[in-house]
């Protein structure tokens, strides 16, 4: 029996089950549909990937270090790539991983601080905040069997305090004085390791901007993904800055002696 | 001869699977006492080979009767610290005291087997003081089984840990002296020589412990120091001294 009067008399509406007769699970849908829902694929590899990002903590903040190339597979498809972004006014974010995943975050992050600006409650978002919100939306889409497939290290500077951290596709998270994801946690941090621990309150800028880009000239040389154009960030109490793009001075001379390396002659 | 791919793998495409979780090493232990408990954990978080980090906390503070040790998928082990600490606060706002240690222990169970078909990758281990003054540790597996022990560890040295635990707490494989009986509680100092003993053994033979130890200590209310005073890097976390005690104690643990 329907109990609202204005119903009467007037044609059932069979599209719409008002008082629940069929079991929930055969319960008709009458809602829109989502015409390419079946299509919808998650990421299950990384496409456009690029390689390591390097952070040290150094006297005056954190410096932060990557190559400007974004592989697609072993191809060096994209040369000319930014992996290293400034969030707000303490804050850089060092992308490895998909490249497209990565814009995405940007986007979102972006978005979040608008927001933040808006409010205008006299707070703005630091590192620590941002790492926060970062690991939340990539812990939240492992769990969604979704995930936004990097690695990323966060640096920042703000009231004085220096913040490090990482957070990857699995919402893993940790911080540490000496920091590298991807092929640099195997090739670089063990130098990143001995020239920083114990000496962070000692190094200056001059000093960590060497040890950076000795490693980064090692990675170039072991790493087939890496490519020898890359940029510095520095994050200190002037806040972030993101240097232009430069070229590290290699030296394939001992290649000469070496069968297999140069040109062979027999 | 030519390897060629059998048919089954080229009529039928291979799916890659993401995995949700991994597995970050390190070891958690906590023993009761009389009237007090240790928790204890190393600091050392790592992924395969590498060591991600030197410094990465496993123990923490619930209440200041309360101390939880997490071990396993690192990323489940502090969501869900962070969601039990959210309860214990939803419970103060309602009740205006701290939750029991028993029911802290439920609620817990509760919590993981909520995820029972996508569970939280992680062991977990409760220790602190009862409301009737005793020391206890509860221990769980990852959807909530759980029960009240004396001794308990967990993690990557569980394996090597938990013997010699059988063997110095429970005193298996021990006979008492002839007219005697084992203690059923040691002292704290005794206890505290344990767990930094079983912590040094666990990293020399195992790869994935190490670099710093953290052990909590729990003391009943009116129990008196009785034991601390001797051991150094001692750090009170408790802000009243009238109700139950709450100490951190750090060392050291060899980096290779």
């Amino acid at each position: 029996m329907d109990h609202f009067p204005t119903n009467w008399g007037r044609p059932r509406n069979d599209a719409y089950d008002s008082y629940g007769t069929y079991p929930i699970p055969h319960r008709p849908y009458n809602g829109p549909k989502d015409a390419f829902g079946e299509g919808v694929q998650r990421t299950q590899q990384p496409i456009v990937t690029g390689t390591s990002v390097l952070a040290i903590k150094y006297k005056d903040g954190i410096m932060m270090a990557a190559d400007n190339l974004a592989s697609y597979g072993s191809l060096a498809r994209f040369k000319d790539v930014q992996r290293l972004t400034a969030v707000g006014e303490f804050t850089v974010i060092g992308a490895s991983g998909d490249m497209s995943d990565f814009q995405y975050i940007q986007s979102m992050l972006d978005d979040k601080m608008v927001e933040e600006f808006t409010s205008q409650d006299g707070h703005a978002l630091g590192p620590a905040e941002i790492h926060e919100y970062l690991s939340f939306i990539m812990y939240g889409r492992r769990t969604k069997m979704d995930p936004l497939w990097n690695s990323f290290l966060v640096g920042g500077f703000k009231e004085g305090q220096r913040f490090l951290a990482y957070v990857d596709l699995l919402g893993t998270t940790y911080s540490a004085s000496a920091m590298a994801t991807g092929y640099g946690a195997h090739i670089a941090l063990p130098l990143l390791r001995t020239a920083v621990e114990g000496k962070e309150n000692l190094l200056t800028e001059e000093q960590a901007q060497k040890i950076l880009e000795e490693c980064m000239k090692v990675l170039f040389y072991r790493d087939a993904r890496s490519l020898n154009k890359y940029q510095i960030a520095t994050i200190t109490a002037a806040g972030p800055s993101i240097s232009e793009s430069r070229e590290l001075a290699t030296s394939w001379s001992f290649a000469e002696g070496i069968r297999g390396y140069g040109a062979q002659t027999q | 001869m030519v390897a060629v791919p059998d048919m089954d793998s080229l009529v039928n495409p291979q799916q890659r699977q993401f995995n949700p979780y991994t597995e970050n090493g390190g070891t958690i232990l906590a023993i009761a006492g009389a009237d007090f408990t240790v928790i204890a954990g190393d600091t050392r978080q790592s992924e395969g080979y590498s060591i991600q980090t030197r410094y990465a906390p496993k123990v923490f503070r619930l209440t200041d009767k309360a101390v939880l040790a997490v071990n396993g998928f690192a990323a489940d082990g502090n969501m869900f610290v962070k969601k039990v600490k959210q309860r214990l606060e939803w419970y103060r706002h309602a009740h205006a005291k701290d939750m029991p240690l028993r029911a802290i222990a439920r609620l817990i169970q509760t919590m993981l087997y909520a995820r029972r078909f996508f569970p939280f990758y992680v062991y977990n281990i409760l220790g602190g003081i009862e409301d009737d003054g005793t020391g206890a540790v509860y221990s769980f597996d990852p959807v909530g089984s759980y029960e009240r022990e004396t001794c308990r560890a967990a993690g990557a040295a569980q394996s090597l840990v938990q013997p010699f635990l059988d063997n110095q707490i429970y005193f298996k494989n021990q006979l008492a002296a002839p007219g005697m009986s084992h203690p059923t509680h040691l002292p704290l100092p005794d206890v505290l020589s344990i767990v930094i003993d079983s912590f040094t053994s666990a990293t020399e033979r195992h790869i994935e412990v190490g670099d710093g130890l953290e052990m909590y200590v729990v003391l009943a209310k009116g129990r008196g120091l009785g034991g601390m005073e001797a051991i150094g890097g001692v750090q009170e976390l408790s802000e009243r001294t009238e109700g139950e005690r709450l100490f951190v104690v750090r060392r050291e643990l060899k980096k290779d």
